[in-house]
């Protein structure tokens, strides 16, 4: 494979030179060298606790059909900050694109 | 013992409403041990909804919690974990959301779901020292366009053709609402130097530098490929990337 016609060996070891020294300027191994102690609480150790409500069996056995006529997903959240580029954003307008043909 | 008939008919109803009982189960309190599998098929889908909330918890504000909900119980279904490990749940999740036709009024949404799982599988990843500035600078000049590099273990790069990252940073926690533009493309890379898992936006250049470089790319390959994807590319300031990131753990020169 050609690298010779756009990035030259010298400017690839300019970069390096370039790029070390600014790293070790801001002290990136320090930077990066902050947070030494991991706290085990907050990952996901398990979830084995009874997350079922008071005492209810309605989470799990519900069964809607969702579709788009149905079930609209932007009427609630932060959704309906997030503007999209060709003019859609989330909003309360009824979905109709994508209905089962 | 059970046999391999009863549990296969345990594991089909435990996540299916509409299922059966399964046949042959008992109750010690006697009669129809329905009610009591119910609340435990509920158990089970309610605590793993809940787990999907918790490994993706922008994608949850951003929908909202009870559309959430639906739609972590329709992958729940779907999907159920393969692995009794539960922070390995939910790698499929975000092409589900890809090709779950009600959010398609959010194609950001597959992206930040990776975002967020490319985060957990960074944090639950072997440590591993990142790459000092002296390993390069141990090269000789000449050698460094050869030079290729050992991603680190937690390293991951998600290119997003969506304001993925700041959607996955106005979300993740709980901070004043703010608009914004999904349709400014950005790619996110996630990284665990030490700890903390970090996630850094990266130009396209950079992107497809890094990308190069974890690919098994040489320094010259690599930067090659981002010139021509990008021409603001700065080469300087992407090897300052690889630096501070700790996207990398060694560099090697083939000889």
């Amino acid at each position: 494979m050609s690298t010779k016609t756009l990035v030259s060996a010298a400017y690839v070891a300019g970069a390096v030179a370039a790029a070390v020294s600014t790293a070790t300027l801001v002290g990136a191994t320090s930077a990066v060298a902050q947070e030494k102690e991991k706290c085990y609480g907050v990952s996901m150790a398990g979830k084995n606790d009874c997350a079922a409500g008071p005492g209810t069996t309605c989470a799990g056995t519900s069964s809607v059909d969702y579709q788009g006529n149905a079930w609209t997903f932007v009427d609630a959240g932060t959704c309906m900050d997030i503007d999209l580029p060709d003019g859609r954003m989330g909003s309360l307008e009824p979905l109709d694109r994508d209905l089962p043909a | 013992m059970p046999d391999a008939a009863y549990e296969q008919g345990f594991r089909a109803a435990i996540l299916d409403p509409t299922a059966e009982t399964p046949a042959g189960l008992t109750s010690a309190f006697g009669g129809m041990p329905r009610k009591r599998f119910d609340v435990y098929r509920n158990n089970v889908t309610v605590s793993l909804t809940t787990a999907l909330a918790d490994i993706f918890p922008a994608v949850s504000r951003i929908v909202g919690e009870e559309r959430f909900a639906d739609l972590a119980r329709l992958f729940v279904r779907a999907h159920p974990p393969e692995s009794p490990l539960l922070f390995r749940y939910g790698e499929n999740f975000a092409a589900f959301i890809e090709a779950f036709a009600p959010a398609a009024t959010m194609p950001y949404l597959a992206d930040v779901a990776r975002l967020e799982h490319a985060w957990l599988t960074a944090y639950h990843a072997a440590d591993a020292a990142p790459l000092a500035p002296e390993m390069l600078s141990a090269i000789p000049p000449e050698e460094l366009p050869h030079a290729k590099f050992e991603t680190h273990p937690a390293t991951v790069l998600i290119r997003s053709q969506y304001a993925a990252v700041s959607i996955f940073n106005a979300n993740r926690e709980e901070r004043e609402r703010q608009r914004i533009n999904a349709g400014i493309p950005e790619n996110g890379l996630v990284t665990r130097p030490e700890l903390a898992v970090r996630l850094t936006a990266v130009t396209g250049g950079d992107a497809t530098f890094l990308h190069a470089l974890m690919s098994g790319n040489t320094l010259a390959e690599a930067a090659e490929a981002a010139v021509v994807a990008d021409t603001a590319f700065d080469l300087s300031a992407a090897i300052g990337l690889v630096l501070t990131s700790g996207a990398f753990v060694a560099v090697h020169v083939e000889s």
